[in-house]
C-alpha cells in the first residue's frame, strides 16, 4: 500500500520536473502563460534571462536561481561581518553586490557614540534585517528579536540560492537539523549560516548535514533523504565511538 | 567574505584537541593530485592540486649571457603570478609582495639544493648559457599556495625536455623538443610551510586556516644520498616563534621530507609514464 | 590552391571542442573551453562593489574582462603581465560580452570576467570568449542569451572554420586572413568583428555564413554543459 502510495509520487515529481534552462532559451510558447521572475515576454514566448531552473506554476514562468550571489530585499535577514566604523555607524559585509550600513539609530543597544566599537567592533559577526535597498547601498537594523552581534559557534557560507532548501517547506529541514545535531542555527538569506552547538563536533556535523543538503539540492523528497542521511551518519558516529 | 573571527577561536580551539576541521591530522596533507605536461608548447609543465587548491608551472628556455662571476653556469628566473582569476581577494597589476615573496622562496629551494646542474647548462663559457624561466600561475586559491607551487615546479622540471639549440643560426628551435631531459640531481627540494594557530603547528592549511594563521615558516628542504639538509627557510607574518617551536618545525620537516619525497617521485613519474 | 589543412580537418570543421564549468570553485562561476589545442579558462566574480570609487557607474554596472596568457602558453615565453595585444584583446572581449549581459540595475558594482589562456594554438580569444561566456551564465549574471565566437579564415582562396597556427602563418597564393567573430546564440548578431589580411566583400560575406554556422554548434556544446550540471 505504502510502496504504490510512492510510485505515484514519483511520477507525480517526475511530471513536475524543473527542466535547467540557459540565458536565451524560450521555457514557453504558449499563449497564456506570464512572465515571471528572470524571465521576459518576446511574442508568445518566455524567454530565460538567467541560468537556473524553469518552474511553471499554473500560468506563471520564472527562473529559479542555481548560482549567483545574494541580491538583498528588504526583510530579509542577514548574516555579516562588520568591516568598517563611521562616525555615524558600521559598515557590514553581508556578501552582496552592495556594502551594507548599520547607522547607530537602527543599533539595538545603548550606543556610546564616542566609540561605537563597545557596541559593535570590526570583525564582528552580527546578524541584521535589511531596512531597505536603495540604490547605493543597503540600510540594515538590529532592533529586533534574535537580532545583533553573535557570540560564540561558528559561521559557514553556502550559496544563497540554496538557502530556501536548507530551511525547507515551513523550517522543516532546519528544524531537523537542529534537532538531529543538537545545535542553534541562524540561517541568513545571504548564505551566511551561523551554528552554536554544545560542542564543536556538532556543529561539525550541523554543517556536514547542511552541505549534504545543498549538495543534493535538485532531488525531490529531500527531507526524506535528509532523515536516511542522519540514520547513516548517526550509525557510523556510535560505531566510530565504540571502536574508540 | 572574510571569515569570521568566530569560526577562527573554533578552529584553535578545535585544534588544540587535535583536530581539524576536515578531519586531518595536524601535519596531514590534503590529496595531492599532480597531472603533467599540461602545456604543450612549455618545455615542461606541470597542474598540482592540494584539494581544491591549484596551481600550474611551466618550464621555459632561452639563451642568455651567464653572470660574470659564473661564467661557466646556466642561470634560472623564477615568477610566480597570483591570478586575479583564482581569488576575489587578488588584484590585477604588477606582482605584489606576497606573489614576489612566493616566488623567491621556490626560487631559493629549488637553486640551493643543487637540484638544477648548473654546470651542464652552459654553452659556451663567458659567452652563451641556457636560461630557464620557471613561470607559476595560481589558479583557485584554497590555501596553501606555496607547497603547491613548489611541488609544481619540480614537477614540470622533471617533465622538462631540452629544445634543440641552432648553433650558427645562434637560435633556440622552440618547436623541435630533443629527447634530452634539463640536466638535473636526486637532490630533489620540497617545500613544508609550516603554520602556527595557538599552540598548534600545522601543514598544509585549508583557507579558513590560513586566515587563522598567527605566523609561519616556510622550509625547503631536500637530500643528497646520505642526509636531508634545509636549503631555504622564509618565517612570514607578524607573530613570533619560540627556539622551541622553530626546532620542533626543523625535526617535524625532516621527518616529513624522507616520509613523502618517494610518494611523491612515484606520483609524478607515473603521471609521466601515463601522460607518454 | 589550399586544398587540404594539416591536421587533415574539412574546411568548415571545428577542432574538437572541450568545454566544462566549474574549474575555479573560488568564484562564483567558471568555466573552461578549448578548441583542439588552445585551452582557455574563465572566471567571474561579482556583481560586486567597485573600487576606488571614481570607477563606479552610477547608472549601470560595470563589466571589466582580463584577458592574459601564460607565459609558457606559446612556443617562445611571453613574458608575464600585460601587453598592448592582450589588453586589445581584453577590450574587445569586453565589447563581445556586454551586450548579452544584464547588468544595467547593478549600479555602482562590477562585474570582473578573467580569461587566462593555458595553451595556444590560434583563436584564443574566441575560446576565451566562449569560455567567459559559460562563467556568466554559471555565476548566475542576468543575460539576454549566450555568446558564442570562432575564428574564420581565408586561406590562399578557400574560406576555413577554426584556424590553427600553421594556417595564420600561410604565406602561398593570396595567404591568410584572420576573421574571428562573435554571434549572440539567439538574436543572431555579431558582437565581436575583426579582420587581419585581404579579402573581397564577397568572400567576406561567406566568411560570415561560415561563422554563424559554426557558432550554433558551439552554442549547443555550450548549453549541454551547463545543462549537465544537475547530473553532478
Amino acid at each position: 500500500m505504502a510502496k504504490s502510495q510512492n510510485k505515484t509520487e514519483t511520477k507525480k515529481a517526475q511530471k513536475e520536473k524543473r527542466e535547467i534552462v540557459v540565458p536565451g532559451e524560450k521555457i514557453a510558447s504558449e499563449e497564456d502563460y506570464l512572465p515571471g521572475e528572470w524571465t521576459k515576454k518576446e511574442g508568445n514566448s518566455i524567454i530565460a534571462l538567467r541560468f537556473g531552473l524553469a518552474d511553471k506554476s499554473g500560468r506563471l514562468v520564472k527562473i529559479i536561481p542555481l548560482s549567483g550571489i545574494y541580491m538583498p530585499r528588504k526583510g530579509n535577514i542577514v548574516i555579516g561581518r562588520v568591516i568598517d566604523i563611521t562616525f555615524n555607524g558600521w559598515i557590514i559585509d553581508i556578501d552582496s553586490p552592495y556594502q551594507a550600513f548599520l547607522p547607530i539609530t537602527e543599533c539595538s543597544k545603548f550606543v556610546n557614540k564616542n566609540d561605537l566599537s563597545e557596541c559593535y567592533d570590526i570583525g564582528d559577526t552580527i546578524v541584521a534585517k535589511v531596512l531597505n535597498v536603495k540604490r547605493k547601498g543597503i540600510d540594515l537594523t538590529t532592533k529586533g528579536r534574535n537580532l545583533g552581534k553573535l557570540e560564540e559557534g561558528m559561521v559557514i557560507q553556502i550559496n544563497s540560492n540554496k538557502v530556501p532548501r536548507v530551511i525547507g517547506k515551513e523550517g522543516s529541514m532546519i528544524n531537523l537539523i537542529k534537532k538531529e545535531s543538537d545545535c542553534e542555527i541562524i540561517v541568513g538569506q545571504n548564505g551566511v549560516i551561523w551554528i552554536k552547538g554544545p560542542k564543536v563536533e556538532n556543529e561539525l556535523f550541523a554543517q556536514k548535514a547542511i552541505l549534504f543538503v545543498t549538495e543534493k539540492s535538485y532531488i525531490e523528497g529531500l527531507t526524506e533523504k535528509t532523515k536516511e542521511w542522519f540514520e547513516k551518519s548517526k550509525n557510523k558516529i556510535e560505531k566510530k565511538n565504540k571502536e574508540e | 567574505m572574510e571569515i569570521s573571527n568566530l569560526t577562527k577561536k573554533r578552529i584553535k580551539d578545535y585544534l588544540e584537541s587535535g583536530n581539524r576541521f576536515d578531519n586531518r591530522k595536524l601535519l596531514d596533507y590534503r590529496n595531492i593530485e599532480i597531472e603533467t605536461n599540461v602545456s604543450k608548447n612549455a618545455e615542461g609543465s606541470a597542474r598540482v592540486r592540494l584539494g581544491n587548491t591549484e596551481v600550474v608551472a611551466g618550464v621555459k628556455m632561452d639563451i642568455s649571457e651567464p653572470y660574470t662571476d659564473h661564467e661557466d653556469e646556466g642561470t634560472m628566473v623564477t615568477t610566480v603570478e597570483l591570478l586575479p582569476l583564482s581569488s576575489e581577494e587578488f588584484d590585477y597589476g604588477p606582482p605584489r609582495i606576497n606573489a614576489i615573496e612566493m616566488a623567491r622562496i621556490v626560487d631559493r629551494g629549488i637553486r640551493e639544493s643543487g637540484f638544477i646542474d648548473f654546470k651542464k647548462l652552459c654553452i659556451k663559457k663567458g659567452k652563451q648559457v641556457w636560461t630557464i624561466f620557471i613561470d607559476i600561475y595560481s589558479i583557485n586559491d584554497d590555501g596553501n599556495l606555496l607547497d603547491a607551487a613548489c611541488l609544481a615546479t619540480v614537477s614540470a622540471l622533471l617533465t622538462a625536455k631540452m629544445p634543440k639549440y641552432d648553433e650558427k643560426k645562434e637560435k633556440v628551435c622552440y618547436n623541435e623538443l630533443t629527447s634530452k631531459k634539463i640536466p638535473l640531481t636526486k637532490n630533489v627540494p620540497l617545500t613544508f610551510t609550516f603554520h602556527k594557530i595557538g599552540k598548534s603547528i600545522i601543514l598544509d592549511p585549508s583557507k579558513e586556516e590560513e586566515e587563522s594563521s598567527e605566523a609561519r615558516l616556510s622550509i625547503a628542504l631536500s637530500s643528497n644520498k646520505k642526509e636531508v639538509v634545509i636549503n631555504a627557510m622564509q618565517k612570514g607574518n607578524e607573530e613570533v616563534f619560540s627556539e622551541a617551536e622553530i626546532l620542533k618545525i626543523i625535526e617535524l620537516a625532516e621527518k616529513k621530507y624522507k616520509e613523502v619525497k618517494e610518494e611523491i617521485i612515484n606520483k609524478i613519474e607515473k603521471n609521466l609514464k601515463e601522460n607518454k | 590552391m589550399y586544398t587540404k589543412r594539416p591536421d587533415g580537418r574539412k574546411f568548415d570543421e571545428i577542432r574538437e571542442m572541450k568545454a566544462k564549468v566549474g574549474v575555479v570553485p573560488r568564484a562564483n562561476g567558471s568555466a573552461l573551453f578549448a578548441f583542439g589545442d588552445t585551452i582557455a579558462i574563465a572566471s567571474v566574480y561579482g556583481p560586486r562593489p567597485l573600487h576606488p570609487q571614481h570607477l563606479q557607474n552610477p547608472e549601470k554596472g560595470v563589466l571589466r574582462v582580463n584577458y592574459d596568457m601564460l607565459s609558457f602558453s606559446v612556443p617562445e615565453r611571453k613574458k608575464p603581465g600585460p601587453t598592448r595585444r592582450s589588453q586589445e584583446i581584453s577590450k574587445v572581449t569586453e565589447w563581445a560580452l556586454l551586450p548579452a549581459l544584464q547588468i544595467k540595475n547593478f549600479q555602482n558594482t562590477v562585474v570582473d570576467v578573467h580569461i587566462a589562456v593555458l595553451q595556444a594554438n590560434a583563436s584564443t580569444r574566441c575560446a576565451g570568449i566562449n569560455a567567459a561566456s559559460l562563467a556568466l551564465a554559471h555565476a548566475g549574471v542576468p543575460m539576454t542569451e549566450l555568446v558564442s565566437a570562432v575564428s574564420i579564415g581565408k586561406i590562399d582562396d578557400k574560406i576555413v572554420v577554426d584556424l590553427i597556427k600553421e594556417e595564420e602563418d600561410h604565406k602561398e597564393g593570396e595567404g591568410s586572413t584572420d576573421i574571428p567573430m562573435a554571434f549572440l546564440s539567439e538574436s543572431g548578431k555579431i558582437s565581436l568583428l575583426q579582420l587581419d589580411g585581404k579579402i573581397s566583400s564577397k568572400k567576406l560575406k561567406e566568411a560570415i555564413e561560415a561563422g554563424k554556422k559554426a557558432c550554433k554548434k558551439i552554442y549547443e556544446l555550450q548549453k549541454k554543459t551547463l545543462k549537465e550540471i544537475r547530473e553532478e
